[in-house]
């Protein structure tokens, strides 16, 4: 099969995919508030205990938009990165 | 797996910037021996680095109702060594903690070494490990990626459970920050895996050369790979 390997990556996807929409649908039903960060899930334990961060970030992002722009932007610039190099071995590979 | 901001007392701060620190100068230096010995590795420096870039922007939603994302540190510590790859990593969190106040400057020397250093580092033992024995290379990729993945949240915990072992001591810290991590990364870490075997394959078919050159693959592996699509 020439793209074995494709098809693979794409099914473990769709199976990641179809997962996480049968659990948000159980999630929702009970009520619950979920899919928050992994991160901050930590950091409100360790608040919890009765910790105060020593140290607050010099900047935030203003709000949720601001940063899923700035996220956004991170993900496209090593997208254009990849892309770029590998079209450029790719023609290389043709043009020889 | 980013530790935010303040949420390192000291000395524990301290200490990660310079466990940390060593690995950085050894990679800044092999970075600068890449640059005049082995100048067309270079393109794959950059893909290795813009990797870690796209994969660490990725919040996936895991199994157990919460986010997390997945490191790209991988693919620059299979192809370019864990010191190298170490540096990517700082180039990344630094990135994050300043414009997403994602992660933080005085938790950098401990996102560092999770991400950058221990992650990379298994990854690298690994891949090179399976490549002794024989194995498969895009599963032995595949193995090394995610256990890298896993290996940056399971030490993100140890690093949480040092700094506050609370009332249960520090193995009872331990599991609780890993429920949060590393159960969570389990689902991942296996795309992960999947996805930098794919760029493996992709590298493998469009430039040989390099793999070679760093002394990845042999020539005859090559050879096999690129007879038998995958």
């Amino acid at each position: 099969m020439k793209y074995g390997m494709e098809i693979a990556v794409a099914a473990l996807i769709v199976i990641f995919a179809a997962v996480f929409l049968f659990q948000d649908a159980a999630i929702r039903a009970s009520g619950e508030e979920a899919w928050g960060g992994a991160d901050s899930n930590a950091a409100d334990l360790i608040e919890a205990s009765g910790y105060e961060p020593w140290v607050e970030p010099f900047w935030e992002p203003p709000s949720g938009e601001i940063e899923s722009l700035l996220f956004a932007l991170q993900a496209a610039i090593g997208a254009i990165v990849i892309g770029y190099i590998f079209g450029y071995w790719q023609g290389g590979r043709k043009a020889a | 797996m980013h530790i935010m901001e303040g949420f390192l007392p000291g000395p524990w701060w301290e200490i990660w910037f310079l466990v940390s620190l060593p690995f950085i100068v050894i990679g800044l230096y092999q970075v600068n021996r890449l640059v005049q010995e082995k100048r067309e590795a270079l393109p794959l420096l950059a893909v290795a680095g813009a990797f870690v870039f796209v994969l660490s922007s990725l919040k996936l939603p895991s199994f157990n109702g919460s986010c997390s994302h997945p490191t790209g540190t991988g693919l620059g510590a299979i192809l370019f060594g864990p010191c190298i790859a170490a540096v990517l990593g700082l180039i990344v969190l630094v990135f994050q903690a300043v414009f997403l106040a994602h992660g933080g400057l005085t938790t950098l020397g401990a996102n560092v070494f999770s991400m950058g250093i221990a992650g990379p580092a298994v990854a690298y033992i690994v891949y090179r490990a399976g490549i002794r024995a024989g194995a498969n290379t895009y599963a032995t990729v595949f193995v090394a990626a995610a256990l890298a993945d896993l290996a940056t949240y399971v030490v993100t915990s140890v690093q949480l459970a040092l700094a506050f072992p609370g009332t249960t001591g520090f193995f009872g810290a331990f599991l609780t920050f890993a429920a949060i991590f590393a159960a969570t990364q389990v689902p991942l870490a296996i795309i992960e895996g999947a996805v930098i075997a794919l760029v493996f394959k992709y590298i493998v078919q469009l430039k040989p050369e390099i793999l070679t050159r760093l002394n990845l693959l042999s020539e005859s592996t090559i050879q096999k790979l690129r007879e038998v699509p995958a």
